[in-house]
């Protein structure tokens, strides 16, 4: 092992076959929320500042709870991949764990609510 | 494993000895828009939060939302949500290496800026 070179002792063992599934995630969440994006800004923003009965009774509705709902969490979830990569170019060491751990757990506590609060609003 | 030694070696220049361009602040700004949004989408997950808790609750959160500085980040999530989508589009047309020459990238960058300032008038326009 000792006269081998690190090269020579990857060489063959092949990639860790998940090298680009960080990417390919990203890309497959943001076409999706081309989509959702569009219909979220205009349901959530015509129904800012208006009454409470009137809220409840608009995301009640099948079409904007289901939109709501895959915005909030598909747009939680490409979050959590694009700040992991803004963490992984500027912090490095354990700042760079923890900030990583951090915005994964915030990421999947902010989908949750939000699927949470739109559940109970629509049944 | 080998080479991942410090040295005293040279660096190639990096960001501070470029002059700004449009392709370099477009790419940034994309950062920038995306995570920054973070906020506002906590505002609005906390808006749904207060709606589904009690009409009570819903008035604080709608007034917050509602308030000068609320509509100052509402504003600003809008553009920044506009700008992160139309250079998101730019990065998977990008992602089938065209469009990836010089005149090319500058003209699809000078068309997700001002997509952007015309899809957030349209939106605060159509929402208000």
């Amino acid at each position: 092992m000792h006269y081998l070179t690190d090269r020579k002792r990857a060489e063959g063992m092949g990639s860790a076959k998940s090298g680009t599934a960080h990417a390919w995630a990203m890309k497959v969440s943001s076409v999706g929320l081309l989509v959702l994006v569009p219909l979220f800004v205009f349901m959530v923003g015509s129904m800012l500042g208006r009454p409470h009965a009137e809220v409840v009774a608009y995301f009640a509705r099948p079409f904007p709870a289901i939109v709501a709902a895959l915005t909030i969490v598909v747009g939680f979830m490409h979050f959590k991949d694009g700040a992991q990569v803004l963490i992984e170019d500027y912090v490095h060491g354990l700042a760079q764990k923890v900030l990583i751990i951090g915005v994964i757990c915030l990421s999947y506590a902010a989908a949750a609510t939000g699927l949470f609060a739109i559940a109970r609003i629509a049944l | 494993m080998a080479g991942a030694t410090k040295s005293n070696r040279p660096l190639s220049p990096h960001l501070t000895i470029y002059r700004p361009q449009l392709t370099s602040i477009t790419s940034i700004l994309t950062r920038i828009t995306g995570n920054a949004l973070l906020v506002g989408s906590l505002l609005i997950v906390w808006w749904f939060l207060a709606a589904a808790t009690s009409p009570e609750y819903f008035e604080l959160a709608d007034a917050v939302i509602t308030s000068l500085i609320g509509d100052l980040i509402m504003a600003a999530s809008v553009w920044a949500l506009w700008y992160h989508l139309l250079a998101g589009v730019r990065h998977l047309i990008w992602d089938n290496a065209v469009g990836l020459d010089i005149p090319t990238a500058y003209k699809l960058g000078y068309a997700v800026i001002a997509g952007s300032f015309i899809l957030t008038a349209v939106t605060l326009f159509a929402i208000q």
